[in-house]
């Protein structure tokens, strides 16, 4: 049993997709008397995020988005449900707070660090947005309350302005927003209010969406539904009484209901442990997902500084990649390169309205072609949220 | 800190490597550093992306801001602006 006793520890910080794919193909990979596998997570609770999107138009059952995390985790892997008070990189350990937060908190020691802590929503990042947030004026999805609360403004809204705008760069799942927008459209028509609605999609790049190929195929579209496009619009600031956005650009709108993406940061332990940036950004080699400068401490998913968009999708991909090169230095191995190397993969959904989607698809060195948009796209976007519990957390693909 | 990139008339504060991004974008990541950074610093992003040549400018120009000047380096270019207010 000495072994067992000696063997390192991973701690993985966060129970999202990148931290439980990684905890489970880790807990496959390496033998028990190899490494103890630890997961934090301040909730227990996995939610599956993409669904919310589909929240405020009925379409998604809240009960379906949410599993405990301990039931997604093979049984090895020891499960905190607590918040990382600290992480000190010196004596390798980490300060756990006590659940209860009335009990001693507690230190746990580990040999290898992994943050998959994702990206936290900051509206009072744009002055005047928890204003309107708090008056109602302003709405979000990015939370599964917020998604809710604006399911209900919806149903109430009878005619006017909606704006739907970005925040804040970078954001969580870079077509949301879009997708948002054309599924408000078809909800709109459906309730017979389209004819009574302007609606405005603000976008902060010089055209629709950033990706080219996908802003040519998502501009006709919003030009045919009557959806006006306003490009270089990056909001500072809300003027909650007036009803007032305004942009870095210099220029102001008027709303009567406005569906904004909140600006996001990294997560708090993030910007506690001293590595990240100023936004709470992990500092990350894009191809190793080791944080830059600390041996031995790895990040994957939103909380990162990469490029590439901030997604499941993406996590899901660098949680291969880290589980080979921590295998890889627990059986003191070289790594494989073809595993061991995150390319920037990304694969999405893109939602069009009308039961219709696109798949954006990418990686550092190639640019999505996606396909135009068709039924079958969207039916596999409804498959993948109904099987995700079943594929996804348990690394089975 | 790293030492600040010296080229030809300005001394770069921050510099964003948004080589091989797509999505969200080099323009995405310099707006992202812009908001954050202090007015008068110098900044600058490095695409790959040949759609950020005419993008890049575009917007600098409409937000306002100072640009410094387009560099081309080995497959990839140097955007540099002042945030001027």
């Amino acid at each position: 049993m000495a072994n067992v006793i000696q063997r390192p520890t991973i701690a993985i910080v966060g129970g999202g997709v990148g931290g439980t794919v990684l905890a489970n193909l880790l807990a496959r990979q390496l033998d028990e008397d190899e490494a103890r596998l630890v997961l934090i997570d301040q909730s227990g609770h996995h939610l599956y995020q993409p669904g919310w999107l589909y929240l405020p138009f009925n379409g998604q059952d809240p009960e379906h988005l949410e599993r405990s995390e301990r039931s997604l985790l093979r049984h090895r892997i020891d499960l905190y449900v607590s918040r990382v008070e600290q992480v000190d990189v010196e004596t390798r350990s980490l300060r756990l707070a006590d659940p209860t937060g009335v009990g001693p908190t507690e230190r746990l020691h580990y040999d290898y660090l992994v943050f998959a802590s994702g990206a936290r929503i900051a509206p009072e990042e744009v002055p005047g947005l928890p204003e309107a947030l708090a008056q109602g004026s302003a709405h979000q999805f990015y939370t599964q309350e917020g998604a809710e609360r604006l399911r209900q403004a919806l149903h109430a809204f009878h005619d006017g302005h909606i704006a739907v705008a970005i925040g804040g760069i970078p954001y969580k799942c870079p077509p949301a927003p879009l997708e948002f927008t054309f599924l408000l459209e078809a909800y709109l028509r459906k309730r017979g209010l389209r004819e009574r609605t302007k609606l405005t999609y603000y976008s902060p790049l010089p055209r629709a969406f950033t990706i080219e190929s996908v802003s040519e195929l998502a501009a006709p579209l919003l030009a045919e539904r009557g959806i006006e496009s306003r490009i270089f619009f990056n909001v500072t600031e809300i003027d909650h009484q007036k009803r007032l956005l305004r942009s870095l650009e210099g220029e102001e709108d008027r709303y009567d209901l406005l569906v904004i993406v909140p600006p996001h940061r990294g997560a708090l332990i993030a910007e506690q442990s001293g590595l990240a940036d100023a936004q709470g950004w992990l500092p990350t080699d894009r191809a190793t997902l080791e944080v830059k400068g600390q041996e031995g401490i790895f990040a994957l998913g939103d909380v990162t500084d990469l490029p590439v968009s901030k997604s499941g999708s993406a996590a899901h991909f660098e949680a291969a990649v880290v589980a080979e090169r921590l295998s890889a230095a627990i059986r003191m191995r070289t790594v494989n390169p073809r595993e061991g190397c995150y390319d920037g993969r990304v694969m999405c959904f893109m939602e069009t309205g009308y039961a219709q989607a696109t798949r954006i698809e990418f990686d550092y060195e190639h640019p999505p072609v996606p396909p135009k948009p068709g039924w079958f796209y969207h039916l596999e976007k409804m498959l993948f949220n109904k099987a995700y519990w079943y594929l996804v957390p348990p690394a089975r693909v | 800190m790293p030492d600040p990139i010296t080229i030809p008339d300005a001394r770069i504060d921050r510099e964003v490597d948004a080589r091989g991004s797509f999505c969200p974008g080099p323009l995405m990541e310099l707006i992202r550093v812009v908001r954050a950074a202090p007015v008068g610093s110098v900044l600058s992003v490095l695409s790959s992306d040949p759609g950020s040549a005419k993008d890049i400018p575009a917007w600098i120009q409409k937000a306002g801001y100072e640009f410094l000047g387009a560099y081309a380096l080995e497959g990839y270019t140097r955007f540099v602006m002042r945030k001027t207010h």
